[in-house]
């Protein structure tokens, strides 16, 4: 080894200069935004300090709660809700798949029709479904039928992009083995991309449905049907018991949702 | 003078009434390799843990011995007992370097023990550690690497960066647990020897277990085997006979 | 001899039909449909109707007007602010909530009060949370931070303890024995093992927070949803158009900044990079997320 070798207090740093440049360049971004958003954010502090007197004065006017409530009107709105959910994650799921498939860049190489597909999706993500609501009832009218358009269209969003996800990462040895057969692009998803996605799919399916579920029970709140009508009338009538056995019932419904989504996927996934 | 360890009356049960370590007597004193074989499940592995109170000794007494200052490792808590690991490296079997960290982060791991969260957060470490780390990447001879993370590394490597993690400590006594049993015969004789030499260097006393009894009397000084949660052979490679073997392990198909 | 075990072979077994119980799922399914579409009362005439509703409501829909720009842009930074601000707060909040909900490092009496204040946090939809707090703090943003950041707790919160009870365990005990404190042994065993997704689910709730700002306005909680509600009501249709391509282009833009903190924080970007031009071909999952 070599003696002359001249020792030379070396720095470390964890990462080079650019790197350092860029994550100061969006703390100083962060910051920015925050300082400006906290200066012109409007806080009357009367009603901070009055809050928590606000609150006990809720919760006593939600007590006692109104179970009667609930066999008159509250269930047969509850049922409502679970149909407009799952009819609208139904609708969805068959409108996704071809537009996922579209967006999937490995299987449909046509650049063109690939930035449409997502463009549709990104749309439909960022349209709230309480937004879609106000937009269908503006169509058809108030009721369960806006509804269920509202869930079905913002469902297919978040179902088509992760189904084109999928589809684009799956596995090509099987396959190319299949295209290498001759077989047609129908046969090539059903018997090559879909047993691989099959699980993921259902997965994201049920995720899904749970999600629009909650969703569901919201949009009422805009006239789209659902449990939202009934709390939304509630509340105008300032019937807070009422209120309480509403939102106990929601609660309740979420509760069940996530049971039989681990169930089920516990048995099946 | 380099640290010894006294083991006194080491005891561990992991379920009431069935103990793992029985009552161990152990002195290790002075530097060189102290070599502990045995089957699996004999309490090699908890043992060595209590030293650095990885695992809660059931009874007994640790004391780790530094000139003038005795410690009872087994009885310390809190801050004292964080104080006193600095002075105990560890290198593990299966390397347990953070993954998604760097090799320069990695064995700066080692002066955590020594640097306040904050200055660690912003990786404001002391330049004296800077230079030990430098100093002791060169010595593993993995300079080149040194901004590679650790998942990157191979098995050999990732142990080199452990042993080096476990020296930046500035140890008073290293702890190997089975630190070649997962890597390939050559490459376990190049860590074997990078641990005695690096520890001679330091002039501390390496308590390491394995199960490789060649590699054990090639490069202890002093073997020490265990069986069903006791010593039953303690001296060097010579006096280590094939019935002193077969009291150890058991079974004779496996002795040349 | 040959053709009758062929036809027999062919009689027999049809390879890949569907098995019996896809085939009940799916008659069962269609069956569902009828019955709900029934019972939401769904006919033939009221869509048709309704279509020919659409092509009215799109044809006042189109020029979208843009004249209430000021109107627009108010209520759009006041959404961008409370999804700041709600991101912020819940990012902040979720950290510590969420390590103390990790069974594999917490004992008990912290793990449990802590995934039931997730859990809780997660129960009712931010809309919802947004009408309480608008009873509590009053009507404006306030309210809309506060529902936003409760909703971000409920998300964060139980996927960072979920990563958390992923790490591998021995990584920890690594960094224990060289005697770091608790806090040096947080920050270099556990934290690097879960900073990616981390990062991930934190990116992707901004998304989300910034997608809700937009609409707990039609509560009355602060930010560009009630601009959009009263337009509805008003059936200024085009005014509506205006806002919601908007709304579409802030999320894309949204995404898109998500995408790029993710690329710097995640994959180590630095500014060089950025000046050279990408060659990839960009697909679906450039921003991806766990949901």
């Amino acid at each position: 080894m070599l003696d002359a070798e001249v020792k030379q207090p070396k720095r470390w740093r964890r990462y080079t200069i650019d790197q350092r440049l860029m994550r100061f360049a969006i703390y100083l971004f962060l910051v920015a935004a925050i300082v400006q958003s906290l200066r012109n954010i409007n806080i009357i502090p009367e009603f901070l300090i009055d809050a928590p007197e606000q609150m006990l004065d809720l919760f006593n006017r939600m007590w006692p709660v109104d179970w009667a409530y609930y066999p008159q009107s509250v269930n047969s709105a509850l049922v409502e809700t679970i149909h407009i959910a799952t009819l609208g994650t139904i609708i969805a799921v068959l409108l996704a798949v071809p537009i996922g498939l579209m967006a999937a860049s490995n299987f449909t190489p046509n650049r063109g029709l690939n930035f449409v597909a997502r463009l549709i999706l990104v749309s439909s993500r960022s349209v709230n479904s309480l937004v879609w609501a106000l937009l269908f009832i503006a169509i058809f009218g108030p009721g369960a039928l806006a509804g269920t358009l509202a869930i079905a269209f913002r469902s297919i969003g978040f179902i088509g992009k992760l189904t084109g996800e999928a589809i684009e990462e799956a596995n090509l040895g099987s396959i190319e083995a299949l295209k290498a057969t001759g077989a047609s692009r129908g046969a090539l998803l059903n018997y090559g991309y879909w047993p691989q996605i099959k699980p993921a799919f259902w997965s994201l399916v049920l995720l899904r449905w749970d999600i629009n579920i909650r969703e569901s029970a919201v949009l009422g709140l805009v006239g789209a049907g659902g449990i939202g009508m009934t709390l939304d009338t509630a509340m105008n009538l300032f019937q807070w018991d009422r209120v309480a056995v509403i939102l106990i019932a929601i609660f309740a419904i979420v509760i069940v949702t996530e049971i039989i989504i681990t169930q089920v996927r516990k048995r099946l996934l | 003078m380099p640290a010894q360890l006294s083991i006194q009356d080491l005891t561990k049960s992991y379920r009431a009434g069935i103990p793992v370590l029985k009552g161990i007597n152990l002195e290790i004193a002075g530097e060189g390799v102290t070599a502990i074989i045995g089957p699996s499940g004999t309490g090699k592995s908890t043992l060595l843990r209590c030293i650095n109170r990885l695992v809660e000794p059931t009874s007994g007494r640790v004391m780790l011995i530094n000139g003038e200052t005795s410690l009872d490792l087994a009885k310390l808590k809190g801050r004292a007992l964080r104080r006193a690991r600095r002075q105990v490296g560890m290198v593990f079997q299966e390397y347990n370097l953070v993954e998604r960290l760097t090799v320069m982060e990695n064995l700066l791991t080692g002066r955590l023990g020594y640097t306040p969260a904050w200055k660690a957060w912003l990786r404001w470490f002391e330049v004296s550690d800077i230079d030990r780390a430098y100093e002791l990447i060169a010595k593993v001879g993995l300079s080149e690497l040194v901004n590679q993370r650790a998942d990157a590394l191979s098995g050999g490597q990732r142990q080199r960066v452990g042993i080096a993690r476990a020296l930046m400590q500035k140890p008073e006594l290293l702890l190997a647990d089975e630190p070649t049993s997962s890597l390939d015969p050559k490459t376990s004789v190049e860590i074997m020897e990078l641990l005695t030499e690096l520890a001679q260097a330091e002039r501390i006393p390496v308590v390491i277990n394995m199960h490789d009894v060649e590699l054990a009397k090639r490069f202890a000084l002093r073997i020490i085997g265990m069986s069903g949660g006791d010593i039953v052979f303690d001296g060097t490679g010579d006096q280590l006979t094939p019935d002193h073997l077969k009291s150890i392990y058991g079974g004779e198909s496996w002795l040349t | 001899m040959v053709n009758l075990s062929q036809s027999l072979i062919a009689k027999r077994c049809k390879p890949f039909s569907l098995s019996r119980k896809a085939k009940f799922g799916f008659w069962l399914l269609l069956a569902y449909v009828v019955y709900a579409g029934a019972q939401l009362d769904f006919s033939y005439a009221r869509f048709i109707s309704g279509l020919d509703n659409a092509s009215a409501f799109f044809d006042r829909m189109f020029p979208p007007n843009f004249e209430r720009s000021r109107i627009l842009i108010k209520g759009m930074v006041e959404s961008l602010q409370i999804a700041v601000l709600a991101s912020l707060l819940g990012i902040s909040l979720s950290l510590p909530i969420g390590l103390l909900g990790a069974r594999n490092l917490m004992p008990g009496w912290a793990t449990w009060p802590a995934r039931s204040l997730i859990a809780l946090c997660r129960a009712l939809h931010p809309v919802i949370v947004a009408i309480l707090f608008v009873k509590a703090v009053g009507f404006g943003a306030l309210a809309g931070i506060l529902a936003l950041t409760v909703a971000s707790i409920g998300f964060i919160g139980k996927l960072f303890t979920e990563a958390i009870e992923e790490i591998s365990i021995k990584q920890v005990e690594a960094v224990r024995s060289t005697g770091a404190s608790f806090a040096n042994v947080i920050l270099f065993s556990v934290l690097p093992q879960v900073f990616a997704r981390f990062v991930g689910f934190s990116t992707y709730q901004f998304d989300s927070n910034l997608r809700n700002s937009t609409m707990v306005g039609i509560v009355g909680a602060g930010g560009i949803g009630g601009t959009l509600f009263s337009a509805f009501q008003r059936f200024d249709y085009d005014f509506v158009a205006a806002i919601l391509l908007t709304i579409i282009a802030v999320i894309m833009l949204g995404e898109l900044f998500a995408g790029f903190i993710r690329s710097v924080f995640l994959d180590n970007i630095g500014l060089s990079d950025l000046l050279r031009k990408r060659n990839k071909p960009t697909s679906l999952s450039e921003g991806k997320d766990i949901a």
